[in-house]
């Protein structure tokens, strides 16, 4: 029984490369079907983002399944070809697989650190093999762990706190000015890119209304349309710039479109209710000297990539934290995965059934009184004998179930039966949804046959494994 | 026993300045709620000695009790807008205030109450009086933060403070509704200060400082309210005037410190 990863990602392959590998939603059961028909594929569950197609596997043997999986890829897509493939991906066992699935579920490595997507993806992927019955008792505890894992880094690090591209930092800084986004009208000055990458940000924030002003009419009402906005002559922008709560300027105009006066302007026109003005344009469209007119906020593409660079600072400072979180719990879940092995378990199982015997017996023995030896043997031997006989069923059990692909199931039973202490202490932050999946032992440990239809947020029942 | 449990009150508070000072720059929520607990076990520990000063002991009403229901009040509100709006920033500006007017009733010297034929007005007069300084209070924290909030998105700084301050246009709205509530109080608490005088002294003005300053605080408080209604003087503006008008609401209570005995005889 082996954990492997085998996948590419954006730090290894293009995008051309990635595409190709990705399965279609519609096409998902039959692509884990033909992974998991694979020889010694346990269990199987495929994650695919627009960064990273990867497929995560229980195996027999390491060497065998990384060639298995490396098959599955290059039958995914007629024109890929193995040496095409092969340098692209890497193969991961074990530790390094594990820690390698909760670094990519807690946003640690992804193409922007910090983004809030992946953890639902994860779930996607994982609540599609339990549809198709790919994953088993380990996957189901691993990626489980891995979702609790990046939680916990959400709440206990602010890795996915501050903005870090320029648009999303317009808007950040917008909210510092207008607490409520949706009762504000938004003035788009121009076309540039930028501008109107910020203006769908605002637009998503719910912003109120948008106004837009191009110098080409045709193109005012092509964006009018796109964001559902009111176009308004660039002549008469200025005159209208009062009725905007931000201004986004983005232009290619090579003089200042707006100066102080005109901001004055609009500031009393609206009753000097403060006013935000975004000039993302290089060269700048809207003068400096803006910045001196009360209850104005001018932010230049500078300022706002100084507050960008602060925010990433900010997580790099964070990932780190995130980091050593991310080690600690693949030390918990390692002991855990060492505690399913059989063999120490038989150990236990014999140490604790000795030790009970022995106390048993020196309690009997001291009752008694002076034995003969014939009698004392007679004792001892009727103790040993009844623990023998009882252990016999378990032990055998065991050992075949070490060669088993489910046996794990039986050795996590063991240890609860016997009390032989559970190595894999669940974290206090895993929310209820997982608690009660702790409580949903099923006698085989196995997803149930039955598809249920999945729970609308976060993991269905059916992930009950252990 | 008031004053023991007085003391308690006055440090648990303290915790929670310190706290919530602390918490103004370092990235712990934690800060924030301990600060919170310590200025909910102070409030009540504080609610019940209020409670005995002013329904048992000595009969009157006296500046000490007057500042400690101050104090009161606005703890009373700043645990309100934290619960409701998570603005635990707020504690760093408003509790400040709250400790030193709770702790200047200990500074202060002790003043003998003055008993009055119409005890009943008098306890409306300084309930109300005191109600509409707390609502300027909150309107001036509101402004303090605001021009820090407004520097700071000025001058792009961009710190913790920075993330940790409301809003623009919070603090506005917020520094608009505390004057709208404390205004109107305000003046109740003039006009039955009056009509006490009146019962008590023969006059309605007797022109002391205390009596000048509320009224020069009131007009004040009316030329901001009405300016910002008819001419737009909200925002940075708005900030500025409720820091202004804040001071007269002290110079009053200065002005009842001078007088020396109590804020009964008006």
């Amino acid at each position: 029984m082996n954990i492997i990863l085998v996948g590419l990602s954006h730090k290894t392959a293009p995008v051309e490369l990635r595409e190709l590998l990705v399965v279609p939603d519609s096409r998902m059961g039959e692509a884990l079907n033909r992974l998991m028909d694979h020889e010694g594929i346990r269990e199987g569950m495929l994650l695919q983002t627009c960064n990273r197609v990867e497929v995560y596997a229980v195996v027999d043997h390491v060497e065998q399944g990384f060639s298995a999986i490396q098959e599955f890829f290059v039958d995914t897509h007629l024109s890929v070809s193995a040496e095409q493939l092969m340098p692209r991906l890497y193969c991961h066992a074990e530790d390094r697989a594990i820690t390698h699935l909760f670094r990519v579920a807690s946003s640690l490595d992804s193409l922007v650190v910090g983004e809030p997507q992946i953890l639902r993806q994860v779930k996607d992927s994982f609540q599609e093999a339990l549809t198709h019955n790919a994953t088993g008792v380990i996957l189901n505890k691993l990626i489980k762990k891995a979702i609790s894992v990046a939680k916990r880094v959400r709440t206990e690090t602010r890795i996915a706190e501050n903005a870090v591209s320029v648009s999303y930092a317009a808007v950040e800084l917008a909210k510092k000015v207008f607490s409520n986004l949706p009762s504000r009208t938004v003035m788009l000055v121009g076309a540039g890119e930028m501008a109107k990458l910020a203006a769908r940000h605002l637009v998503n924030h719910g912003v109120h209304e948008v106004l837009l002003t191009t110098r080409d009419p045709v193109r005012a009402a092509d964006m009018a349309a796109r964001f559902n906005g009111t176009s308004i002559p660039f002549e008469d922008f200025r005159a209208n710039m009062h009725r905007a709560d931000i201004v986004l300027c983005s232009t290619g105009a090579s003089h200042y479109l707006i100066g102080p006066e005109d901001v004055e302007r609009a500031v009393r026109a609206r009753w000097n209710q403060p006013i935000f003005l975004i000039d993302v344009s290089v060269p700048r469209n809207i003068d400096p000297d803006v910045r001196q007119v009360d209850n104005a906020f001018l932010f230049d593409i500078d300022d706002l990539e100084s507050h960008i660079e602060q925010n990433r600072e900010e997580r790099r400072l964070e990932a780190t934290r995130a980091e050593s979180i991310v080690k600690d719990e693949v030390e918990v879940i390692l002991k855990w995965i060492q505690s399913l092995k059989a063999t120490p378990t038989i150990i236990a199982l014999r140490k604790r059934a000795d030790a009970l015997k022995e106390t048993e017996l020196q309690k009997a023995l001291s009752r008694l009184g002076t034995l003969t030896p014939e009698q004392q043997e007679v004792v001892e031997g009727l103790a040993s004998g009844i623990v023998n006989k009882l252990l016999h069923g378990p032990l055998v059990a065991l050992k075949s179930a070490a060669q088993s692909s489910n046996g794990f199931v039986y050795i996590e039973a063991a240890r609860l039966f016997y009390d032989l202490g559970q190595s894999f202490p669940e974290q206090q932050s895993v929310n209820v949804e997982n608690v009660r999946d702790e409580t949903d032992v099923t006698v085989e440990g196995l997803p149930p046959a039955s598809k249920e239809e999945p729970e609308q947020d976060g993991i269905s029942r059916q992930a009950s494994g252990l | 026993m008031t004053v023991a449990f007085l003391q308690l009150t006055l440090g648990l508070y303290f915790v929670g300045i310190l706290l919530s000072l602390i918490y103004l720059l370092r990235r712990s929520e934690v800060l924030a709620r301990v600060a919170l607990a310590a200025t909910c076990v102070g409030f009540a520990i504080h609610s019940v000695v209020l409670a005995v000063q002013v329904f048992s002991g000595e009969v009157g009403v006296t500046f000490h009790k007057a500042l400690s229901f101050f104090s009161w009040s606005l703890i009373l509100v700043f645990l309100l807008v934290v619960i409701l709006q998570r603005l635990y920033v707020l504690g760093a500006f408003i509790l400040p205030i709250a400790f030193l007017s709770l702790i200047s009733t200990a500074v202060l010297p002790a003043e003998t109450p003055v008993l009055q034929p119409m005890l009943r007005a008098v306890w409306v007069h300084v309930t109300l009086s005191m109600l509409g300084a707390v609502g300027f209070a909150v309107a001036f924290v509101a402004g303090v933060m605001y021009l820090m909030q407004e520097r700071l998105l000025k001058s792009k700084q961009f710190n913790v403070l920075f993330f940790k301050l409301p809003p623009l246009d919070f603090l506005d709205t917020l520094n608009q509704r505390s004057m709208l509530l404390g205004f109107p109080l305000l003046t109740l608490g003039i006009l039955t200060g009056a009509i006490s005088a009146q019962v008590t002294l023969g006059s309605y003005v007797s022109w002391n400082p205390e009596q000048l300053w509320a009224l020069v605080t009131w007009v004040f408080y009316f030329v901001v309210l009405m300016g910002r209604v008819t001419v737009g003087w909200r925002a940075k503006k708005a900030a500025y005037l409720t820091i202004v008008g804040f001071a007269g609401v002290l110079l009053t209570f200065l002005g009842v410190v001078l007088k020396g005995n109590g804020i009964s005889v008006s």
